[in-house]
């Protein structure tokens, strides 16, 4: 009994930091609809301004406003990513100001390792809290007690703030109906950078509190992401207790899972959260979403058609200067046009569902990997032959999109998002778990194609034939009843099945065929590299896939493949220098805040207003 | 849709020109070293000067083979794709005749196998993973500091010696903790057949629950506990387990704890009374090569090495002694060049062994105490490698036939 | 003649709230019928209850004798009802007449088709339809950029791409000038006449409703409080008490004109 009840409070006391931080998250979304990735970032800025402004203010109320100072400092880093970042992308395409916030991460990252130093730093302990406090025998830190009556305390005055004053009355009616703030006659922007305030002030204020329980390192901003979103997406979106409850059960949860069942780690989480949405599909304590009814935010993407007579012509020029590569380049080119060939399809797959379905996914490494261990595990246990791992990746990664999809696609919008993040965090988590199988971190080596295939000059014709060759298929996909079908039930889902078409099928589908593609060019990676690891079913992985299709502009067919192209040689390029962390992320901040259609999106617009100007607007007709 | 390919040509072109811009090659021998210098700063850091100091103290004495040697260093983002990326273009691009690197185990895989499909040989730095050279191990890969087998069988020699019968592990639920924990059974049940493990905790890596693990060892009230947690899952398990007086009356064996990557960030909460693996740095008598070691490098940076700093060192040394034993850069005479090789180090001679390419280089086994506020390792004992590995017939089962 | 729809004590409440209630109505070949009501009548929901986009509290629902109540849009689509909505929901990433063709896809079973391009099936069906309600000039232009009158127009040709027997038209004259109004409904009536097809509509300008449906029912607060022919309604009393307590129709319908 004692030691039941001395769990349930290690539970209790591991919820506050998470509380704090989700609460922010879960706030920030509610107003502005940003899925903010740099809450990690945030987070981590709190543990170190919080140990740093320890260092100088001395005693118990040193300690208590240290961390209060730190979540003020990390509210107003907040206000500043918020008005330099975030501010100018506002109008841009739903979700991509999550590409900013990808930025700021990587800004953050450098700017920690400069001023904190590479080493981990332990959190000095709070005055008077240090001891322990026997209850039925069993020791209990003390400020674990005090993290205990804290939490409600900070959930209290979040209430208190949302429900009773003006400010509440308007971040509610946002979280609701933005354009009902604007009727109301308040700065909507004004407003934005409040919560944006609040919401990092929190992340911060759950980085200074959890300083005596640990300390601050440079990981701790990936590290937190995936249970923050858990915690938030349990809870219901945009709900403060929800996200409450959701942190005390999780945690709770997982302080009986390490004493019962201790492989469980990791793995718990993912399956609370999938039980619970199956149940609840907003989450605990969540609303439906409130989603536009048509289509999508902004401006509508432009007909598409297919490559006209020129364009082809460039194309296969293209490819054919492409196959001459290895003949006028050192061999290392070939090698790096083959890693962007693979991650162009990765990102065409991705473009697919994202761009002409509107699903995002935030999980899509699932398929890339998970298509790279089918085949790397058809070698290593059925000494299977190449082709033969080949014709089964992409099978094996589209059953694993289908049954994820199956799944996801009773969502919309950001929920759908969120859980096939954590579907693909789930596998990878069993990925990275179950050694004896899939040979966990150390992964699956000695993956290598066949003598036939193995010089880097015939490997990369290889993946052109089936890289490009997936690219193609997927375009042309674009082109045909089936995904003009996938487009119909982006743009108006009522539409759609007004005319008989199954829009969910549709998407099922197309999520399936998405993730087989993926998983085609997971293959091409793992016998490109000889092995494969859990990294690539990753989160920064899906990330990555995000980054590049919202960079290349979502509204255009091409966008993904071009933005995967440019973000690969870009990355080769300044991965080479010092500080290539702060360069990409401020080039990534850059890039989305004066071309915020995506590169393809941007050109084009320049490329049309040119002509326009000229007098010959391409979309003149009957007017 | 034009704009796109002009992009895309761009793109191509620029790849081009780069391509046209690398240097025309120097008169240097030239590594490769490929490492997670952002994404494990705090060990890639002390590693990377320790290679710069011994780079300048072998160039100064002349160089090998009558050349300067150079690395050209890499970060490869932590990215086990992007490493093997990196690898082939040192190699085919760059110049270099080898690659060393690597802190990551499943990095140090990725390059290893790599380097036995294209023929370059590979000195796997710091990666721990017993599979590098065992169950993974190929020609043209080497293994230069001693593996998680080696050091936790020198633990468990130590924990054989006390009278404690239960043991508790705790470890990080991936590759690495799983691999520790099994060679510490296999060694000290081997040593002492009666000992029991009485729980197995397997928190996730980087994500400890670190109250609820001290709780759950608690519960199983063992005489011992093995740890291999390490960084900030170490921190917060040390700290969880002194609040709650986990650690009163138990023996504990910590693998690598006694780093000082790892031990100073506890500061003056460093655990008491551990018996673990660690680098001593600050506790070598005079005249010894260890403490000239540490001298050279303190007077160079003016700061404390690290263990991998001495790794650092010791790759360089090896690398430049295989090569002018050697006598030549291609792969073949590297390889013979690495087989056998005697290299006097600043903790004794190692030996890269014939028979599965392990270096004998050893670990300092010591008790954790505080001393002037930070952690530090008493009493301790250099052990060299070579009495903690597994029998030659065991290695050659271990290791695939060729 | 013959009954096509065929609707029976149809009722749906929201929580404790009655939208519709007990509604019974039939539709006959060819016939061209309004259901007008003040906002908030219970029109749309109605609608939504015989497409299948709201599943009825109480009630059925029959087509052609065959029961459809309940049954998910799509079906009720491939069993002949076409449907136009009151706020437009074209595809507005594509052409005018890709809108058309998607539909015409779709009613040829050929959505997974993944071998052919889109845009040439069926270009000729496709361009009948949109000259049958006059946008055959604007077929290339992107639908994001039509104004509000030919986009209504535009959804007309596209409930009528799979020969549906019955057309439900939610205020396809809103948000139209006065004479764009008359014509559509002028081109509705055409088209059920030629087509012998049925059609349900709802509708505020009373000009409209006059001028072209054979047969007007009435809702007030979820109930049809009347049902018949144009003068009939016209003269019904408990119709011109709802239509501003008892004020003169004519006027009302005059009104609206200007407003």
């Amino acid at each position: 009994m004692g030691l039941f009840i001395a769990q349930l409070l290690t539970g209790l006391a591991n919820a506050a930091a998470l509380f704090l931080v989700a609460s922010g998250l879960s706030l920030i979304f509610g107003v502005t609809r940003i899925v903010n990735f740099a809450h990690g970032s945030f987070y981590m800025l709190g543990a170190f301004i919080g140990y740093s402004l320890m260092q100088v203010l001395p005693g118990a109320v040193g300690f208590w406003s240290s961390i209060l100072l730190a979540g003020l400092a990390v509210g107003f880093i907040g206000v500043i990513v918020e008005l330099l970042v975030l501010r100018p992308v506002y109008k841009a395409p739903e979700l991509f100001q999550l590409v900013a916030t990808f930025g700021v991460i990587l800004v953050i990252q450098d700017l920690a390792l400069m001023i904190w130093g590479a080493e981990d730093v332990l959190g000095p302990r709070a005055p008077g809290l240090k001891g322990v406090i026997r209850i039925m025998d069993e020791p209990v830190p003390k400020f674990d007690l005090a993290l205990i009556a804290i939490t409600p305390f900070v959930l209290f005055a979040l209430w208190y703030l949302i429900s009773k004053t003006r400010v509440g009355v308007l971040v509610r009616a946002a979280t609701q109906d933005r354009e009902m703030v604007g009727a109301l006659g308040v700065n909507q922007s004004w407003l934005f950078t409040g919560v944006f305030f609040l919401g990092a002030a929190l992340a911060g204020l759950g980085g200074a509190i959890q300083l005596p329980k640990g300390g601050a390192d440079l990981l701790m901003d990936f590290n937190i992401l995936a249970s923050i979103f858990v915690v938030v997406v349990i809870g219901g979106m945009g709900s403060l207790p929800g996200a409450y409850i959701a942190a005390v059960l999780i945690s709770v949860l997982n302080v009986f899972g390490v004493a019962y069942i201790p492989q469980s780690t990791l793995v718990l989480m993912f399956v609370v959260m999938a039980v619970v949405l199956t149940v609840r599909p907003y989450g605990l304590l969540g609303r439906e979403e409130v989603a536009g009814e048509h289509g999508q935010v902004g401006e509508p993407e432009q007909p598409i058609k297919p490559a006209g007579r020129s364009a082809r012509i460039l194309v296969l020029v293209f490819l054919i200067a492409l196959a001459c590569l290895p003949f006028v380049a050192e061999p290392f080119f070939t090698i790096l046009a083959t890693d962007v060939i693979v991650f162009c399809l990765f990102a065409a797959s991705l473009h697919f569902i994202l761009g002409l379905g509107g699903l995002v996914s935030f999980g899509h490494a699932a398929y890339f990997g998970g298509g790279a261990y089918v085949a790397a595990l058809l070698v290593n246990y059925a000494d299977a032959p190449m082709e033969l791992a080949f014709l089964m990746a992409p099978i094996g990664a589209g059953l694993l999109a289908a049954i994820i999809g199956w799944l996801c696609l009773r969502l919309s919008g950001v929920y759908f998002a969120m859980l096939t993040l954590a579907l693909a965090q789930l596998v990878w988590s069993l990925v990275f778990q179950w050694d004896e199988f899939t040979g966990g971190d150390d992964g699956l080596v000695d993956i290598w194609p066949p003598d036939y295939l193995s010089d880097t000059t015939v490997y990369f014709y290889f993946t052109m034939v089936v890289g490009i060759g997936g690219i193609i298929l997927l375009r042309h996909m674009a082109h045909t009843p089936f995904g003009y079908a996938l487009r119909a039930s982006r743009d108006s889902v009522r539409q759609a099945e007004a005319t008989g078409i199954h829009t969910k099928r549709i998407q099922w589908l197309a999520f399936s065929v998405a993730g087989a593609l993926a998983g085609l060019a997971g293959a091409l990676f793992v016998f490109s590299k000889g092995s494969v690891f859990p990294v690539e079913l990753e989160i920064a992985k899906s990330f990555d896939g995000l980054i590049v299709v919202f960079l290349g502009g979502v509204k255009t067919l091409s966008g993904g493949v071009v933005g995967a192209a440019a973000l690969t040689l870009v990355q080769d390029y300044i991965t080479r220098f010092e500080y290539w962390r702060l360069a990409l992320g401020l080039l990534i901040i850059v890039v989305v805040i004066i071309a915020p259609k995506g590169i393809v999106g941007s050109f084009r617009a320049l490329f049309e207003n040119r002509l326009g100007s000229a007098g010959d607007k391409p979309t003149g007709g009957t007017q | 849709m034009r704009v796109t390919r002009r992009g895309l040509l761009t793109g191509a072109m620029a790849a081009l020109t780069l391509s046209a811009g690398s240097a025309m090659a120097e008169d240097t021998i030239k590594i490769g070293e490929i490492n997670h210098y952002k994404r494990m700063a705090a060990f890639a850091g002390p590693y990377k000067l320790g290679i710069e100091l011994a780079l300048e103290e072998v160039n100064t004495a002349g160089g090998v083979l009558g050349k300067p040697l150079e690395f050209i260093f890499r970060d490869d983002q932590g990215k086990p794709g992007e490493a093997v990326k990196i690898a082939e273009e040192l190699m085919t691009r760059e110049g270099t005749v080898m690659l060393t690197g690597t802190i990551l185990s499943n990095i140090g895989l990725a390059i290893s196998s790599l380097a036995a499909e294209k023929g370059y040989v590979y000195l796997a730095s710091e990666p721990l993973a017993d599979s590098i050279v065992w169950e993974k191990g190929n020609e043209y890969t080497f293994r230069l500091r001693a593996s998680t087998y080696m050091q936790a069988a020198m633990l468990a020699e130590e924990a054989s010696k006390t009278d404690a019968k239960t043991f508790a592990t705790i470890a990080p639920n991936y590759a690495y903790g799983k691999d520790a924990v099994a060679a510490f059974k296999k060694a000290l049940t081997a040593l002492k057949p009666d000992v029991e493990f009485v729980t197995e905790q397997w928190p996730a890596l980087f994500k400890i629950d670190a109250g609820a693990e001290v709780q759950a060892i608690e519960r199983a009230k063992p005489d011992a506990i093995y740890n291999v947690t390490f960084g900030g899952d170490l921190a917060k398990f040390v700290r969880e387990g002194t609040t709650r007086g986990l650690f009163d009356g138990r023996q504990v064996y910590g693998l690598l704890t006694g780093e000082p990557e790892y031990l100073d960030p506890l500061k003056d909460e460093a655990p008491e009374g551990w018996t673990v693996t660690g680098y001593p740095w600050y506790d070598f008598s005079e005249g010894g090569s260890n403490k000239a070691f540490v001298d050279a490098y303190i007077t160079e940076y003016g700061e404390r090495p690290g263990i991998g700093s001495l790794v650092g060192y010791m790759t360089v040394q090896s690398i430049a002694a295989a090569i002018t034993r050697a006598g030549a850069t291609d792969a073949d005479s590297l390889i013979a060049g690495f087989k056998g090789l005697d290299v006097e180090t600043p903790v004794g001679k190692i030996h890269f062994r014939e028979q599965d390419h392990q270096a004998t280089m050893g670990a300092f086994v010591g008790t954790t105490t505080v001393k002037d506020g930070v952690g530090v390792m008493e009493d301790w004992l250099y052990k060299d490698g070579a009495d903690y590995l597994p029998s030659d017939e065991e290695v050659a089962k271990l290791r695939p036939s060729k | 003649m013959s009954i096509v729809l065929d609707v029976q004590g149809l009722s749906k409440s929201f929580g404790g709230v009655v939208a519709v209630s007990d509604v019974s109505f039939t539709v006959d070949k060819a016939e061209l019928l309004a259901l007008i009501g003040p906002n908030g009548a219970g029109k749309t929901t109605c609608f939504n209850m015989l497409m299948g986009q709201l599943a009825p509290t109480a009630g059925n629902v029959f087509l052609n004798g065959e029961k459809i109540t309940g049954m998910a849009p799509r079906k009720v689509w491939r069993k002949g009802i076409g449907r136009t909505f009151q706020i437009t929901g074209t595809y507005s990433s594509m052409t005018v007449i890709e809108n058309v063709q998607m539909a015409l896809l779709s009613h040829h079973n050929r959505l997974f088709d993944v071998r052919h391009y889109a845009h040439k099936q069926y270009q000729d069906e496709a361009m009948q339809l949109l000259e049958l309600v006059g946008m055959q000039e604007q077929a290339e232009r992107a639908c994001a950029v039509l104004a509000y009158g030919d986009l209504k127009r535009l959804e007309l040709s596209i409930a009528l791409a799979h020969n549906p027997k019955l057309l439900l038209m939610d205020e396809p004259t809103a948000g139209m000038a006065p004479k764009e109004r008359i014509a559509l409904m002028q081109l509705t009536a055409d088209i059920v006449k030629d087509r012998q097809i049925s059609a349900l509509f709802t509708e505020h300008d009373m000009d409209v409703v006059f001028a072209h449906a054979h047969r007007v029912m009435v809702l007030n607060r979820g109930e049809l409080i009347a049902n018949g022919s144009v003068e009939m309604v016209r003269s019904n009393a408990e119709v011109q008490e709802v239509y501003l307590g008892g004020g003169n129709l004519y006027n009302n319908a005059a009104d609206t004109h200007h407003a």
